[in-house]
């Protein structure tokens, strides 16, 4: 069973006064993510990831599709209590304090005093909260309010949970502690949703990912596969290679680019086309020798900015 | 039901930690001030004097608190966000509304119960002081049980309000809110006029939407038996009852239709 399906789940509002156009916010969105999974959900800003998430968690309702999550339909109340939700930029009763909070929050979990006290108290040891606890959240910063965040949305032990954006606003420290809650999560069964703009956090944490642009669906699938095949050209790096050598590899478009990088030694950038082979051989032949070769591949972020770049359509439906 | 609870305490912690009890020091401090500086007036007159401004103090006092924090009940969780938190928990939408309504009628009952709890302290006092010669012309006793009969009524007049407020805090801006229950608050007090429109307009169709008119509208003025109970008037409890029946059903109605564009509402 997926932990989370959607089916040409969309989206559209109305925009202007006088004469109302349906703007599309999200388009036939169609999605599996597996039980289990860390599924990355990316996407520049506006594309549609938070339009997306609070579908599922029904703060706004679909125009048409249909969603499911752990196998019932969104807005169930028995899968409300086996989920977890960050919403972007979280804001808290700020007259609450951070303790208060997560027990009123465990309280509509149904948990006794006893097991929200504890919930409260672990969980906001694990974000690294310490004696600000005890304060009323309108003291508290950005990153502390997004830790907050994180903390309730794992207060029930969810089995799916939906971070919006989680590393906003937390300083590289926050981040790291942040990945590893993620991972830890992984670890134990959880199914993590989390949508980002921060590509190497993605890079880092996700087993499958979907790009998402102007509301439409762009691609999803494993990384490894997404840019396994992406190899755009060769790193070779060499000994005893002379500058007449390199001079004239160069003339023939062998080597696009050469760094020296030592006595000799150099790291010498290789087109796709010729086979990195006989570039090799006949450099080896010329008395240099091979150090390493590796392949270059894209990284997420240029396959993002080929897949977003592309994907550029108007948002103004004329038939809904 | 738990979660209508859960909300409601919520509802009501925020009350006491925005300082909204404390309203109940000024109500205090007026009916004192005002007991001390009316003792000069003439006898008899004096405990009708403090009688009514008790009774309309706690009527306002409650109005503003129902009419103001009712205004920003759904409408400050919407603006700052804090509802996304809230609604993806394990709770209807009508469950959220409901503990909502019962959070500030919660917090306007233990005003209200505080505030004629200080008036009967008020009115004991000067009825121990009051020569027996002032007292056997007062037309009931200073501390008249009948007064809770008014103060029965305006809490539920403050109920009421209070679910208007909620309605139009789930569609509209907190001004916008504020201007149309106060608004629906004043003509409600005038309703009665609507009634016998019939017998000053010719037109039978301007008749018929006066009296329409009439059945739509809150009739507030039902609620008011103050005056009555201050000049010792009986207040039937046929009345009484009649207005309680009358009072939650229009609440129930008024919190139905808040219910109903609530829950199909977006929260972009």
């Amino acid at each position: 069973m997926d932990a989370i399906r959607t089916e040409a789940l969309t989206k559209h509002y109305k925009v202007g006064f006088w004469r109302p156009r349906p703007y599309v916010a999200l388009d036939s969105l169609t999605l599996q993510v597996g039980a289990g999974e860390v599924f990355g959900f990316l996407g520049p800003n506006g594309a549609g990831k938070t339009t997306t998430l609070k579908l599922l968690m029904q703060l706004i309702y679909p125009t048409s599709g249909h969603a499911e999550i752990l196998g019932k339909p969104i807005g169930d109340l028995g899968v409300k209590r086996r989920i977890g939700y960050l919403p972007e930029q979280p804001y808290f009763y700020d007259y609450l304090t951070a303790e208060e909070l997560l027990e009123y929050f465990a309280s509509l979990f149904g948990y006794t005093a006893g097991e929200r006290q504890a919930r409260a108290r672990r969980l906001l040891d694990e974000v690294g909260i310490g004696a600000e606890r005890r304060l009323q959240l309108r003291k508290f910063s950005k990153g502390m309010l997004q830790r907050v965040g994180i903390a309730q949305a794992l207060i029930n032990d969810p089995e799916v949970v939906f971070l919006d954006e989680p590393m906003s606003g937390l300083d590289p420290l926050g981040r790291r502690e942040i990945r590893e809650m993620i991972l830890g999560l992984r670890d134990r069964g959880c199914t993590v949703f989390f949508s980002s703009h921060v590509l190497s956090d993605a890079e880092t944490l996700c087993s499958r990912v979907a790009i998402l642009a102007h509301g439409r669906l762009v691609t999803a699938g494993r990384l490894s596969e997404m840019l396994a095949f992406q190899v755009r050209g060769w790193e070779l790096l060499v000994n005893g290679l002379t500058e007449a050598v390199l001079a004239r590899a160069k003339e023939r478009g062998d080597v696009v680019r050469a760094t020296a990088v030592g006595e000799g030694r150099y790291a010498l950038e290789l087109p796709l086309n010729p086979a990195p082979e006989r570039t090799l051989a006949d450099l080896v032949a010329q008395g240099a020798a091979l150090v390493s070769l590796t392949p270059i591949r894209d990284t997420l972020e240029d396959f993002f900015v080929q897949q977003v770049s592309g994907a550029s359509r108007p948002r103004f439906s004329e038939t809904a | 039901m738990k979660v209508i609870g859960l909300v409601a305490v919520n509802v009501f912690k925020e009350s006491v930690r925005d300082k909204v009890l404390y309203s109940i020091i000024a109500f205090a401090v007026l009916l004192i001030a005002s007991s001390l500086l009316i003792g000069d007036l003439t006898a008899g007159q004096d405990i009708k004097i403090i009688k009514d401004l008790g009774l309309a103090s706690i009527s306002i006092f409650g109005l503003l608190i129902a009419i103001f924090i009712g205004i920003g009940l759904v409408w400050k969780e919407v603006e700052k966000r804090s509802i996304y938190t809230l609604l993806p928990k394990p709770m209807r939408r009508q469950d959220f509304l409901l503990g909502k309504y019962c959070g500030l009628v919660l917090t306007l009952v233990i005003n209200v119960a505080v505030m004629t709890a200080a008036f009967y302290v008020v009115l004991a006092i000067m009825q121990t002081v009051a020569p027996p010669i002032v007292r056997v012309s007062w037309p009931a006793p200073a501390t008249d049980p009948a007064m809770l009969k008014a103060i029965a009524l305006v809490m539920l007049e403050l109920m009421l309000v209070t679910a208007i407020a909620l309605l139009f805090s789930t569609f509209s801006s907190p001004f916008l809110s504020a201007l149309l229950t106060a608004g629906l608050w004043v003509a409600g007090h005038f309703n009665n006029d609507l009634r016998n429109f019939g017998a000053v307009v010719e037109s039978p169709v301007l008749a018929w939407l006066a009296r329409a008119t009439y059945y739509v509208l809150p009739n507030f003025a039902a609620f008011d038996v103050k005056l009555r109970v201050v000049h010792a008037q009986a207040v039937p409890a046929s009345y009484v009852g009649l207005t309680v029946l009358y009072g939650l059903t229009y609440i129930v109605l008024v919190l139905v239709g808040a219910v109903a564009i609530f829950s199909r509402r977006d929260f972009k």
